[in-house]
């Protein structure tokens, strides 16, 4: 029996090849996205450079909505399906960053360009790369860049368009600027969670249980660190940040703590939620101080099996590009195509050199796989064959 | 001249120019080939950006140029192999018209460029920007393309909005205020319009550049702005405000080494425009002094500002452009 995915894996390598010449149109929308400062809840600036893009490009309904996603849909021949790829605009670093980028041979490094500049440069320049290839799909292809993703923004921007949307979407890629290789066709649930402590000015230091508000968060993740967490369903606790005090000669007063309950068990994550509020309620009673544990976001576990064509054909197409893939839960827009019971998956574009502080570096020759990698799995998709049977 | 009217009308914001569809349209419609020209030395780690966004906005997409250049005076980086890796044309200064004596510093790059490209429009942009934007291009040449009258297009800049320390406007800078800004006043009132006169950004015609001496070192705006105006009055001059360039500081005793080559290549204007005769013998050592504890100790630094002949008097220059 013929092998129906044999003529898009063939056509791969001359894919990967003709891609080079899009480098400085990739690039520059990666640069003047990426220097758009965009922290979430602030995205207009950079959605409106990305809407503008997609009116250049001729795309139709080029638009905002109420959230702040910007989108543009370029029109298949038959627009039987409709493909959403979305890339969320938002970026972890504050305004007054300096979002210079700079650009090497080989490199593109600055804040925010791995996550998720990228991403959004792919989507920017998807029109004008298939025009390129000269590839036309059969279906719609909705373009978006996602508001209000991370953080306390909680993937706001990609529920809201699928839960007001009237466009039926069959399938969704997410893109990630970083890593080539990632494969995510699920996620895991979570609980994200901030605990805010005050001990009261003119306390006793003498006391028991606290000497500073620092001392006081310090029990309460000595207590989190004694629960038991099992392994199946997998489950964990991340301890994402801490502040606390103000200098040498003052006693800390205030402390927060954020931290994050992942499992693959919605109830495993309902249940770890109730005992971290036990002991925090249980801790501020014994310190005299007084707490507030405040859920920022929550998602449900989910999402495809490994053995859905969207996932196969997707490690096909790795496969023939030697690409290891890195199979991965995910926790970006994913999850809102999850509870939307849409077959949908994550990948990533490039590799990167360094992520530190304000000093995420791409590299650029894996941007052509990445890209490559993207396309096939779309005219897969298109061709339907990623549809389950 | 009015100095306020001519600001009205004359100075512009770059987003008045986003349309470049209409700018393409415009600049084919009077079949204009346009240069662009960027002058380095050591700057591998802001050249690859510049040419990159240029290339794709400034080329591909609107093919508003036809050419970009860097022209080097000799880096020790690698910033020539990093511009050619993004596709521009890479010259070293000293192969253009290698015959003549080799000099070095910005305003040689500059000069030579007018016999090395080929547009009727030569924009210049420096190298060290760390925040380019196509605008910086199709904010200099719109006004040159759009009104027949203007030869000569500055940049001027408004204030970055929050960068770390080290880096400063250029807006407004400090040689401009405390030099040039009262030396026009005091001498040419209209060119004090020029809200940054010694920006190193600008696009001009040809036809003006090439009858323009070039002092090759600090000099090289401020005797283009005061040529120009003396051939063709302000109404040659328009100004874009490109809102932000932000690039490196400069330490106060580095200004005074510009403003001690710029005051050279003024005065000289000024003896030979013959509005001072009796200037004497200018010196061309400048002394700076730096402090060991309580010692004081002078630095001396030569600082010579050569000036390249207008092209247009250059042989090899107008048999190459067939005496046009």
């Amino acid at each position: 029996m013929k092998d129906k995915m044999s003529e898009i894996l063939n056509s791969i390598p001359k894919m990967e090849e003709n891609l080079k010449a899009i480098r400085d149109v990739l690039l520059t929308n990666l640069v003047m996205l990426g220097e758009i400062p965009s922290p979430t809840f602030h995205e207009q600036p950079r959605m409106n450079f990305l809407v503008n893009r997609f009116n250049q490009y001729n795309l139709i309904n080029c638009s905002t909505d109420e959230i702040g996603n910007g989108l543009g849909i370029l029109p298949g021949k038959t627009g039987e399906k409709n493909i959403l790829l979305v890339a969320h605009m938002d970026s972890e670093y504050a305004e007054k960053t300096d979002h210079t980028i700079s650009i090497q041979p080989n490199s593109v490094t600055g804040p925010g360009v791995a996550d998720n500049a990228l991403g959004l440069a792919v989507i920017a320049s998807l029109p004008y790369i298939l025009e390129k290839l000269g590839i036309e799909l059969n279906s719609n292809l909705v373009l978006m860049g996602s508001a209000r993703s991370l953080g306390a923004g909680n993937l706001e921007g990609i529920r809201f368009f699928l839960d007001n949307t009237d466009i039926n979407i069959s399938t969704g890629l997410s893109v990630e600027g970083v890593r080539l290789g990632r494969l995510s066709n699920s996620a895991v649930g979570m609980a994200r969670c901030e605990v805010h402590y005050w001990v009261p000015e003119g306390y006793d230091w003498t006391q028991f249980g606290a000497v500073s508000s620092i001392v006081t968060v310090n029990e309460f993740i000595n207590r989190i660190l004694e629960i038991p967490t099992p392994n199946r369903p997998s489950t964990n606790i991340v301890f994402s940040s801490i502040s606390s005090g103000r200098g040498f000669s003052k006693v800390s007063t205030e402390a927060e703590l954020k931290f994050e309950i992942q499992s693959e068990s919605e109830e495993m994550v309902e249940q770890l939620l109730q005992q971290i509020n036990n002991i925090a309620i249980e801790i501020a009673s014994k310190t005299a101080s007084r707490v507030v544990v405040k859920e920022l976001s929550r998602r449900k576990p989910g999402g495809i099996d490994f053995s859905h064509p969207l996932v196969t054909n997707a490690r096909r197409i790795m496969e023939v590009m030697d690409i290891k893939p890195r199979i991965t839960p995910s926790m970006s827009e994913l999850s809102a195509f999850i509870d939307a019971g849409i077959p949908a998956l994550t990948i990533g574009i490039s590799s990167f050199e360094t992520i530190e502080k304000s000093a995420e570096s791409v590299k650029i020759d894996p941007m052509y796989k990445g890209i490559a990698q993207l396309i096939s799995l779309l005219i897969a998709i298109d061709k339907g064959y990623c549809d389950e049977y | 001249m009015n100095i306020d009217n001519w600001i009205r009308e004359n100075t512009f914001h770059h987003s008045a120019f986003e349309d470049l569809g209409k700018l393409v349209e415009e600049k084919e419609k009077q079949n204009l080939k346009i240069s662009l020209c960027i002058p380095t030395l050591n700057e591998e780690k802001t050249i690859g950006k510049e040419i990159v966004l240029f290339n794709s906005e400034l080329m591909t997409r609107f093919p508003l140029l036809d050419e970009i250049a860097v022209i080097d005076s000799g880096s020790k980086d690698k910033t020539l192999e990093v511009a050619g890796s993004f596709g521009a044309d890479t010259y070293l200064a000293s192969d253009i018209l290698p015959h003549l004596d080799n000099k070095k510093g910005k305003g040689e790059n500059l000069w030579k460029a007018i016999y090395q490209l080929d547009g009727d429009i030569i924009v210049y942009i420096d190298a060290d920007i760390k925040n380019i934007h196509p605008r910086f291009v199709y904010g200099l040449l719109a006004p040159l393309i759009y009104n027949k009258k203007t030869k000569y297009v500055k940049a001027f800049y408004d204030r970055p909005l929050a960068f770390s320390e080290g880096i400063r406007p250029s807006g407004g800078g400090r040689v401009t205020e405390i030099l040039i800004r009262p030396l026009f006043s005091l001498f040419f009132p209209e060119l004090s319009a020029i809200i940054q006169p010694l920006s190193g950004e600008y696009a001009a015609k040809r036809e003006v550049l090439e009858k323009l001496s070039f002092p090759i070192g600090y000099g090289v705006e401020t005797a283009h702005l005061l040529d120009i105006y003396r051939e063709y009055g302000m109404e040659a001059f328009a100004q874009t405000d490109l809102d932000q360039r932000v690039h490196r500081n400069q330490e106060t005793i580095s200004l005074g080494k510009m403003a001690f080559g710029i005051l050279q290549t003024f005065l000289h204007r000024m003896k030979s425009y013959g509005m001072m005769t009796d200037i004497p013998e200018l010196s061309t050592i400048l002394r700076q002094f730096q402090a060991h504890d309580d010692v004081f100790e002078s630095i001396e630094q030569e600082i010579i500002e050569e000036e390249r002949p207008p092209m247009i008097t250059v042989p090899e220059y107008l048999k190459k452009r067939g005496n046009k």
